[in-house]
């Protein structure tokens, strides 16, 4: 990597001063980044601020910048709470070495069109810490324009809920065609898209389809609204009408894997 | 800058660029075992260990190992002894290119889950590419081992 000066970092403050600098970036796991091959004047470590842990209290996740893709993919708390979800949808990145690297961090700051760690997150009630601009909601987060923050930790609400993650690449540890994770959250239903091939997005029940519960033809009638109603585009990977069609098969799919009445039982 | 890290249990320094990947630094040390396959973190061949994880050497800078413990196919020839055999045995090693990577991740998985089902083989192995052999061939020999220490 073309990098003039590295940093570790003492304290996030220093961390957020340095990086107001044009040229200079913060380092997550630095895979994108080497991937992007952009020349870097200062890179900024924050792996000597005890960022890399995810610690678990009754009410909630708090999740390290610096943890890596594989501490959530094996975090035990976060599976149970999630039922496998955070496993099935990180494991199918690259590799074990490869998500020993990456971070929960630059994974979401990056807020990649293709990601499977935006599309897991957003299915749960998340909050991204910002060293300057506080607690955000991640799906407003989402929506910000990149900007010279830094992002220390992601906060999951621990509310009562399932959820279910599902992919689609045209071969395995390749960038998804498609991702789409559902959740029932305190009986609200969210089904999130991504790798459309645009930044993931939440499709809420605003139509009450599935008031009554999940049975097959409201699972069948869902799939079809978020088909019609979730922008799709093409890539090399697919088309928008593939796109739009996987859609329609991984929402029924999952919403009948999720399961369950409006009373959540 | 400099670093001081362990490399195969011995205490070694160098003084690196800030964006000199391990990889360069491990060859640089003598370790040739430590290749690279491709230039987008995707192949695995670079694998090495850090404090015991597997992790790709290509994508991680040297200047983080700084501290650490770094254990590459040099320091691990008696533990991939056991067990290399058995992946010759059942061809798995044609061109050979990727069998450094692949041996340093089974040794990984192995210390980890010293029994594994031929789905966490497959799942755990999925960063390792192999252009020759089509994968049964490492899956069969990695049973064969298992299937060997059983008896
Ligand atoms: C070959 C390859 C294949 C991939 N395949 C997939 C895939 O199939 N699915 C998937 O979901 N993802 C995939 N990814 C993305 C990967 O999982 C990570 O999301 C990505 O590499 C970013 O994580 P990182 O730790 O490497 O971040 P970095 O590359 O270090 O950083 C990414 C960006 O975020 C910034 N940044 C990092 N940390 C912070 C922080 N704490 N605060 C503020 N800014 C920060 C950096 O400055 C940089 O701009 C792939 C990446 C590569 C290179
Ligand atoms: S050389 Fe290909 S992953 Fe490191
Ligand atoms: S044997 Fe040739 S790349 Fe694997």
């Amino acid at each position: 990597m073309n990098i003039k000066r590295y940093i570790p970092a003492q304290s996030l403050q220093q961390a957020y001063e340095l990086n107001q600098k044009p040229g200079s970036r913060v380092l997550g796991g630095a895979l994108w980044l080497r991937l992007s091959g952009a020349p870097i004047s200062t890179a900024i470590d924050l792996s000597a601020l005890g960022l890399n842990a995810i610690e678990e209290t009754e009410e909630q996740f708090s999740i390290g910048a610096m943890s890596t893709l594989r501490q959530l993919e094996t975090h035990p708390g976060l599976n149970a709470y999630t039922q496998g979800a955070a496993a099935k949808a990180l494991s199918p990145i690259v590799g074990v070495q490869f998500r020993n690297l990456a971070t929960t961090g630059g994974s979401v700051f990056g807020r990649f069109g293709f990601s499977d760690t935006l599309t897991l997150f957003l299915a749960l009630d998340t909050q991204v810490e910002l060293y300057h601009a506080g607690m955000v909601p991640l799906e407003r987060f989402v929506q910000m324009k990149p900007d010279r923050d830094i992002l220390s930790r992601l906060i999951v609400q621990k509310r009562p809920g399932a959820f279910v993650c599902l992919s689609t690449r045209n071969s395995r540890t390749d960038f998804p065609a498609l991702t789409c994770a559902l959740s029932r959250i305190d009986n609200e239903y969210r089904a999130v898209y991504g790798a459309r091939p645009a930044r993931a997005m939440v499709l809420r029940d605003t139509e009450g389809i599935l008031k009554e519960g999940v049975t097959p033809d409201s699972a069948r009638a869902f799939a079809q609204y978020a088909a019609e109603h979730v922008p799709t585009g093409s890539n090399t990977r697919s088309s928008a009408a593939y796109r739009a069609h996987l859609i329609k098969v991984l929402t029924q799919r999952g919403l009948l894997e999720l399961g369950g009445n409006r009373h959540g039982d | 800058m400099e670093i001081k890290l362990t490399l195969n249990g011995r205490p070694v320094t160098g003084s690196v660029p800030p964006g000199l990947p391990l990889l360069d630094f491990l060859r640089e040390k003598g370790c040739l075992s430590v290749k690279q396959g491709c230039e987008t973190s995707n192949c695995g061949l670079c694998t090495v260990l850090l404090d015991g994880v597997p992790v790709l050497s290509c994508s991680l800078l040297a200047a983080r190992a700084d501290g650490h413990s770094v254990t590459t196919l040099e320091g691990l020839r008696e533990e991939a002894r056991q067990f290399v055999s058995f992946l010759a045995d059942q061809g798995a090693d044609q061109c050979g290119f990727c069998n450094p990577g692949m041996v340093m991740n089974t040794i990984a998985l192995l210390r980890e889950n010293p029994d594994p089902s031929d789905d966490d083989i497959r799942a755990w192995l999925a960063g390792n590419l192999c252009r020759c052999s089509g994968y049964e061939s490492q899956l069969r020999g990695i049973r064969a081992y298992l299937d060997s220490r059983k008896r």
